[in-house]
This record gives C-alpha cells, structure tokens and sequence, in this order.
C-alpha cells in the first residue's frame, strides 16, 4: 500500500519509520557510499528529515518500508537550492508549484524493486496532480537515469556534474494525468485504487462514520 | 489586486489589502499569520478584534486543529479533514462561531526561507458542496496568494530597500531578457538550449520571486527592479 505521511506522522509508527531509515542507510550509505550520516541505531538522517517533509511510503504487508521518497515545497529549505545550485546554473529555483523530491530508496528486501519504483513515481504523480503541482526537481545519481527511462518517465536533465560513480543530476518532472496513468500500469496498481489510497491519506474522503449520520 | 500588493510597502497595506481581497472574494474571512525562526509573529487578518484577543488571551492556538495540524503541513487543507472530535476543540469551534468565524474553512501551509513558515486561510459560512464547490475553483488562485502575501511580508520585514528577497538565478536572468528583447518562447529554449518545458519552470519560479501574476509583469518588474537589463 502506497502511504503519504509527514514526519510527525510516521513518528506513531515506529516499525515502518526505523525500517525505512535503515533502509536509506543501506542503500545511500553502504552501497552508494555517499557522504552521508548513519547513527548509532543504524538510520540514515540528515537536516531535511527535521523539517516535517512528507514521505511517500510503500508499505509492505508486514507493515515494514519497501521503498520511499521524500518531498519538500521549493518555497522553503531544499537540498538542491543549498547543494546544487551549481549543476542549475546558479541560484534557486523556487515555486509553489515545484516540489522537490529526494532519497529515492527501494529497500533490499524488494522483491519486485522495479514495480515498487512505479509505485513511488505514481505517489510522486498523484501528489503533483492531487495538489496541482506543475513540476517536481531532483538530484539523482547516474545510475537513477536508466531506472526512469525504464519506468518511462524520465526526468529532464537541468545539469549534471563528476565522473563516472560520482556523476550526479539535477532534473525535472512534469506531472501530468498520462503520467500518473502511464506509472500506475507499470506498477500493477488501478489507478483508482491509487487515487483513494492518496484521498484517504489527506482526509479527503468523507469518514464512515459521518457517511452513517448523513 | 496584485498591484495593490506589489505597491505595499508597510505591514499596515498588508492588513488593507487582505481586507480588499476579503471583499473581492465575497467571503466571510481571510487570515493570513506568520511565524518566523526566531519566534516573532505577524498577522493580517479580517476577524473581529474581539475574537483575535480572546483568542489570544485563551491562547486558543494550543487547540486550534488549524494552527496544530496544518502549520506542520504543506499541501492545502480543508479544515473538515482536521480533527475537531476532542471535547475542548468542539467547544473552541462552538465559541469561534458564535464569534462570527465560518463554518467552512481552507488553509494554505506555507514554507518559507531558513524555516519561517505561514498559514493562509480563507473562511465561509455555507453547507459542505457549495464550499467544495468555491475551493475548487479558486485553489490554485488562493495559493499563488497566499505565497505572494508571504513573499511580500518577508520583503516588508526583511529589509530597508525593497525588492523581491530571493534574487533571480543567472538562469531566470537570461530567460527574462531574452523574453524582454522579444523573443517568443520557443526562441528563448531554443537560444538557451533547454526545452519549453524546462523554460516554463524558470519563468514560474521568476514569477513567484518578483510576485508576478504572468509572465508580462514578471518581466516589467524585473527591469524595474534593474534586476535585468536589456
């Protein structure tokens, strides 16, 4: 099942929450050996954890993380507008409509990563058409490239800087109904059912209980 | 009413134009608050003052669900997706009503630079389909307002000489000029060898740091500001 749920959120619930941040500490630090920060418990954190973003999870059906991703509006703090400016060409781009997303994770465990990947990007769509967003921007490592092209959903490249391993992008994502349509097929999820786990997740389904007293 | 916005420059012309906006909108009530890092606030707001200082006195905000839940936010909420069930918070509602506040309400969270954040809401009397019916049609209006309220009141805190308080990227910069020299947009993709789509993100994120409400006005500001020359 495809979660959304901010930081404060997922605090009450602890299982999915340590699993996914070790999880990221696997994937970004042990594979990825990139420059990031593992605590003593083992979890991969850094300073946009602490500005309540908004995960998108997929849960598995023990209740544990099988990947995620992580967005936060352009109009506040944001990884690439503080690291990366440089591979955009300087200076920042901010809107209310752009978000960002960043720590794309699938966990090891996945034993489908590539559906489990659809199934984040169709997160990412029905957030984008949900909130009538226009874009969301990334930075992502090279080998990312080739997992969106596969998806069929590729960002466009702003920039991109380093060698090799070391290659990283900056990029954008257009969000679109054919786009959210196009993930949903891939990941073997309706696109209806998506929708309703998405209005679920913000309230915007009438509670049973009030639909009783109606 | 941009142009209004635009021109203000006092906190003063921000309580003036939330009250303008309030009756071009034909609603009960906007709000507009703002907390920045350090703590201080600052508010706009059509609620009647008596309200406002009880509310304060009580310190309401404790049990607000609006400033609990959605502050912590940043996708719109309808405050019928808030949590009113406490006992405390259905007496707060009760209270607030009897105060002149809507039944309805939609709030706009929004993220600000270097942790400041505010909340823009919009307030109605009326039954659940006519509002989801107004929200609907104006979300997108209301956000673009919302941030641009925030920008401004940013800008009027923040500085002596005004001026929009996040500067133009190099990329933006060239995007404007070439649009002021008259260029359509194909040509300026074309001449900075991105595509439209690309092209539209930087025009959007320009609007939003001059506070412009299309692409005309973002690029007359910009050479107002001297932000560009051409």
């Amino acid at each position: 099942m495809i979660r959304y749920l901010y930081a404060d959120q997922l605090d009450a619930l602890p299982k999915l929450r340590d699993s996914m941040l070790r999880d990221r500490a696997t994937q970004f630090h042990d594979r990825l050996k990139w420059e990031v920060r593992v605590d003593e418990d083992g979890f991969e954190r850094d300073q946009y954890d602490t500005l309540n973003p908004l995960y998108v999870i997929w849960e598995t059906q023990a209740g544990t993380h099988g990947g995620s991703m992580r967005f936060l509006p352009t109009t506040g703090d944001t990884m690439v507008n503080d690291f990366f400016s440089h591979i955009i060409g300087g200076g920042e781009i901010c809107a209310p409509t752009i978000w960002e997303t960043t720590r794309f994770c699938i966990s090891p465990d996945s034993e489908s990563g590539s559906q489990t990947a659809a199934a984040l990007m169709l997160a990412g769509a029905e957030l984008g058409v949900g909130f009538g967003l226009s874009h969301s921007i990334g930075v992502f490592d090279a080998r990312m490239v080739r997992i969106y092209r596969k998806l069929g959903w590729s960002p466009e490249i702003l920039g991109t800087d380093g060698q090799g391993r070391d290659r990283v992008s900056a990029g954008l994502w257009e969000f679109s109904e054919s786009a959210r349509l196009k993930m949903a097929a891939k990941a073997g999820i309706s696109p209806e059912l998506s929708t309703h786990w998405f209005r679920r997740a913000f309230g915007l389904i009438e509670k049973p209980t009030e639909k009783i007293a109606a | 009413m941009q142009e209004m916005l635009s021109q203000a420059t006092t906190l003063e012309a921000l309580q003036g134009f939330v009250e303008s906006l309030r009756d071009v909108y034909d609603i009960e009530h906007l709000v507009y608050h703002s907390v920045n890092p350090k703590g201080g606030q600052y508010a706009a707001l059509t609620y009647d003052p008596s309200w406002v200082e009880r509310y304060i006195e009580e310190d309401y905000a404790r049990i607000d669900p609006v400033v609990q839940s959605a502050y912590r936010r940043f996708h719109p909420v309808d405050w019928k997706a808030l949590d009113w069930s406490a006992k405390t918070t259905r007496q707060f509602l009760g209270e607030a009503i009897d105060a002149g506040i809507g039944n309805q309400g939609f709030s706009i969270p929004i993220r600000g630079p270097s942790g400041q954040f505010a909340l823009f809401s919009a307030n109605q009397k009326g039954n659940d389909d006519a509002w989801a019916a107004y929200t609907n049609e104006r979300v997108s209006d209301l956000i673009l307002i919302a941030h641009y309220l925030n920008e401004k009141a940013l800008e009027i805190e923040g500085s002596e000489e005004r001026g929009p308080v996040r500067p133009l990227s190099p990329r933006e910069k060239d995007t404007l000029t070439l649009l002021a020299l008259g260029n359509n947009r194909a040509n300026v993709a074309e001449t900075l060898n991105i595509s439209e789509n690309t092209l539209r993100v930087y025009i959007e994120s320009a609007r939003f740091k001059l506070g412009a409400t299309n692409t005309t006005h973002a690029v007359a500001m910009a050479l107002l500001h001297g932000l560009i020359v051409v």
